[in-house]
C-alpha cells in the first residue's frame, strides 16, 4: 500500500493545516533532513510527559529505525514569567521568586540574586556571612547531585541507588531546615548577607554529615562506577568535543567532561571561594560516563571545601550593618528613632538601586547561572534576567546525540543535567 | 581593569566609527557598538589575538521604553584562555527591531536569540529557526516589553476572547 505525502505526514505526527501549526512544515523543512518529508525517516515526539525528560521537556526527534538522526528540543512548559514578575517588585520581594527557578539549586539562586544586588548597590558582605554561603552553596551543590545521581541511574534501569541517594538529601534538607526554617524554599542569603546566624546544631549536623557522606561515596562506585552494564550505556555515548562544546556556549561538569577547564569558582572567585583550597575534575572523552565521574569528584571536593569553611569559619556579623539595605536588629527598635525609619522605610519602599547594569556569574552545579540586572534609580529593578545553565546546556542536545539510539537518548539528557524550572523560567 | 580598557581601546581603534562609547560600570566595561556592525565587531573580539572571546556566556535584551532608541542587546563575551570579560551592547530602534544573528560566530547564541525574540520582538536577521521558545506558538505580543501589562487583565473564554484579545497589545502591528 503506498501512502500519500500528506497521509504520510499525517502518520508522522505533523498536522499539515498551516494555520493551527505551532511548527509549520516550512519552518521544520530547514531543521531536519529532506527523508522526513518522504516518509523515510520517521517524526517521533517523546513527552512532554516522559518520566526520563525530568521534568516537562518535548523532543522531536528523528528516527532512521531506531537511530536518532535529529533532536529538536520545545521547551517552555514550566515558563511562569518570574522574570516579568520580578520587575514590579522590590528587590528583597524579588528574592523571593529567585528559589522557585532552578528547585534543585534554591540556595545558589538566591546566593547569585543577593551578589548582584550587592555588585549594584555596593553592598559590603562580613566575612561570616561569605563563609556560611559557601557552605550552604556546595551543601546544595551535593544534594543537586544527588537527586542527579539517582534520576540518572534509575533513567538507566538501576532503582536502589535513587533510595540511596534521597536519604542522604534528606539529611541536607534537615539542615536547611534548620538555618532557614524551609526545606527548599529557604531564603536564607539575603542583599547584604545572610538571614541569621548558624545555630550551634547545624554546626553539629554538617560535621557528622560530612564524615557520612564520604563512605557512602565509596558505595556508590563500588556499585556504579565499575558495573559493566552502566559502562556499556554510558561509554563513549553522547560524545561533545570541546570546540564544540565551548562554541556551543556549555558550561558545568557537561563542558569539563569535555576536558575544558572552566570553573568559576576558580576563574571569577565569588564570595571567598579562593580561600579554600580544591580541584576542578576534568574529564577527557566527553561522553556521559566521564559527565558521570565528575560529579562524583565534584562531591567530594565540595566536602573538603565545606570542611575547610568549618575549619575556618569566622567569628563576626552575618549581616551588613549598612542599614539602608538590612533591617536593623529587632531590639533596636523601641529605643532607637533612626532604627524605626529605616525599618519602616525598608518594608514599605524599599531600598534603591541606582542606575546601571551588573552581570554576575556563579557556578551553580549545572553550569554558569548569571545574573544581569539592570537598575533604574527606583526601589524595584528595571530588568533582571536569569542566565540559567539548564537552558543554555540543553540547546546543544542534538551535537551530541546524532546517531545514538532512543535508549542512548534517555542517558544523555540524563547527563547534561537539566532542571527544567531552570530551563524555562 | 587597565588590562580590559586596552582591549575596548582596541576594538575603538579597529572601528572608529562603529564604536559609539565605552561605558564603565562596578568594574565592568560595556562597549556600545552601531547595530550594523555587531557581526564585524563579534568576529573580531573572537578572533584577534589578544582578544579571543570564545565563550559567548550570556545574551539578554532589555526594553528601555518609552526612551529612544528602544531595545539594548547585550553580549556578555569571555576569553577563556586570557579570562577577560567585556559586554558588547547595541540599541535597536522601535520601528525596526532588527540586527544581525551572531550564531556563524557563537552557536550559543540560538537559543538565547530566540527567547529575546519571543520576549521583546527583536528579529534576527540570519538566524537558522527563528520561533516562539518559551512562550506558547500562539501567543500575542511580547512579555518583557514595558508596555505590555502584568497581570490585573480580564481572562479570555471562548465566549469573550475576541473583546479580550482585541485590548491585547500587538506591537509589531
Amino acid at each position: 500500500m503506498t501512502l500519500s505525502r500528506d497521509e504520510l505526514i499525517h502518520a508522522s505526527g505533523i498536522i499539515s493545516d498551516e494555520q493551527t501549526l505551532e511548527t509549520s512544515l516550512d519552518q521544520l523543512r530547514g531543521l531536519v533532513s529532506p527523508a522526513a518529508f518522504t516518509g523515510e525517516t520517521m517524526l517521533l515526539n517523546m513527552g512532554p510527559q516522559h518520566p526520563s525528560t525530568h521534568g516537562v521537556l518535548r523532543l522531536l526527534i528523528e528516527l532512521d529505525g531506531e537511530n536518532v538522526i535529529t533532536v529538536l528540543p520545545d521547551i517552555g512548559f514550566l515558563h511562569t514569567g518570574i522574570e516579568k514578575n520580578m520587575e514590579s517588585k522590590t528587590y528583597e520581594k524579588a528574592l523571593v521568586m529567585t528559589d522557585r527557578i532552578d528547585y534543585l539549586n534554591n540556595q545558589g539562586n538566591t546566593l547569585v540574586f543577593s551578589l548582584a544586588v550587592e555588585k549594584l548597590c555596593e553592598i559590603d558582605v562580613p566575612l561570616r556571612a561569605q563563609y556560611l554561603r559557601v557552605i550552604v552553596a556546595e551543601l546544595q551543590r551535593i544534594n543537586s547531585h544527588l537527586i542527579w545521581l539517582g534520576t540518572h541511574i534509575m533513567d538507566l534501569g538501576a532503582s536502589s541507588i535513587f533510595l540511596y541517594a534521597l536519604r542522604e538529601r534528606e539529611y541536607i534538607l534537615d539542615m536547611f531546615e534548620e538555618i532557614s526554617g524551609q526545606r527548599m524554599m529557604g531564603n536564607y542569603n539575603r542583599p547584604g548577607g545572610v538571614w541569621r546566624d548558624v545555630t550551634p546544631r547545624f554546626m553539629t549536623q554538617v560535621h557528622k554529615f560530612l564524615k557520612y557522606l564520604g563512605p557512602k561515596l565509596d558505595d556508590y562506585e563500588a556499585i556504579v562506577t565499575e558495573n559493566p552494564i552502566f559502562v556499556d550505556r554510558t561509554k563513549g555515548i553522547g560524545v561533545i568535543s570541546a570546540e564544540d562544546a565551548i562554541n556551543w556556549s556549555v558550561t558545568g561538569p557537561y563542558l569539563r567532561g569535555s576536558g575544558v577547564n572552566l570553573d568559576w569558582r576558580k576563574a571569577a572567585p565569588y564570595s571567598c571561594y579562593d580561600h579554600f583550597d580544591f580541584e576542578v575534575p576534568l574529564g577527557t572523552n566527553g561522553d556521559v560516563y566521564d559527565r558521570y565521574i565528575i560529579r562524583l569528584l565534584e562531591m567530594r571536593q565540595s566536602i573538603r571545601i565545606i570542611q575547610q569553611a568549618l575549619d575556618g569559619l569566622p567569628t563576626g556579623p552575618t549581616r551588613t550593618t549598612n542599614r539602608k539595605f538590612a533591617p536593623p536588629p529587632r531590639a533596636e527598635l523601641g529605643s532607637s528613632m533612626e532604627a524605626l525609619i529605616h525599618h519602616f522605610k525598608l518594608w514599605t519602599e524599599g531600598f534603591k538601586a541606582p542606575v546601571g547594569e551588573v552581570y554576575v556569574r556563579t557556578e551553580s552545579p549545572r553550569g554558569e547561572l548569571g545574573v544581569y540586572m539592570a537598575g533604574d534609580g527606583t526601589s524595584k529593578p528595571h530588568r533582571v534576567r536569569f542566565r540559567t545553565p539548564s537552558f543554555v546546556n540543553l540547546q546543544s542536545i542534538g551535537v551530541c546525540s546524532s546517531g545514538v539510539l532512543v535508549a542512548d537518548l534517555v542517558a544523555i539528557i540524563g547527563s547534561i543535567d537539566i532542571v527544567l524550572g531552570d530551563c524555562d523560567r | 581593569m587597565a588590562e580590559l580598557m586596552d582591549i575596548t581601546n582596541q576594538i575603538r581603534h579597529a572601528f572608529p566609527e562603529k564604536v559609539q562609547d565605552i561605558i564603565e560600570f562596578r568594574g565592568e566595561v560595556t562597549v556600545i557598538v552601531d547595530p550594523s556592525a555587531i557581526l564585524e565587531v563579534a568576529h573580531y573580539c573572537r578572533y584577534t589575538e589578544g582578544l579571543q572571546f570564545n565563550l559567548l556566556s550570556d545574551l539578554g535584551g532589555n526594553d528601555y521604553f518609552p526612551a529612544e532608541p528602544r531595545f539594548g542587546i547585550s553580549y556578555v563575551l569571555y576569553s577563556m584562555s586570557l579570562n577577560h570579560t567585556i559586554r558588547l551592547k547595541v540599541y535597536l530602534p522601535n520601528s525596526d527591531p532588527t540586527v544581525d544573528s551572531v550564531v556563524s560566530m557563537w552557536q550559543g547564541a540560538n537559543w538565547m536569540e530566540r527567547e529575546i525574540y519571543d520576549m521583546f520582538g527583536v528579529t534576527f536577521t540570519g538566524h537558522p529557526d527563528m520561533r516562539r521558545i518559551l512562550m506558547p506558538f500562539d501567543w500575542n505580543g511580547y512579555p518583557l516589553r514595558k508596555d505590555f501589562p502584568l497581570g490585573y487583565e480580564e481572562v479570555a473564554f471562548s465566549f469573550n476572547n475576541d473583546r479580550v484579545m482585541a485590548k491585547k497589545p500587538h506591537p509589531m502591528e
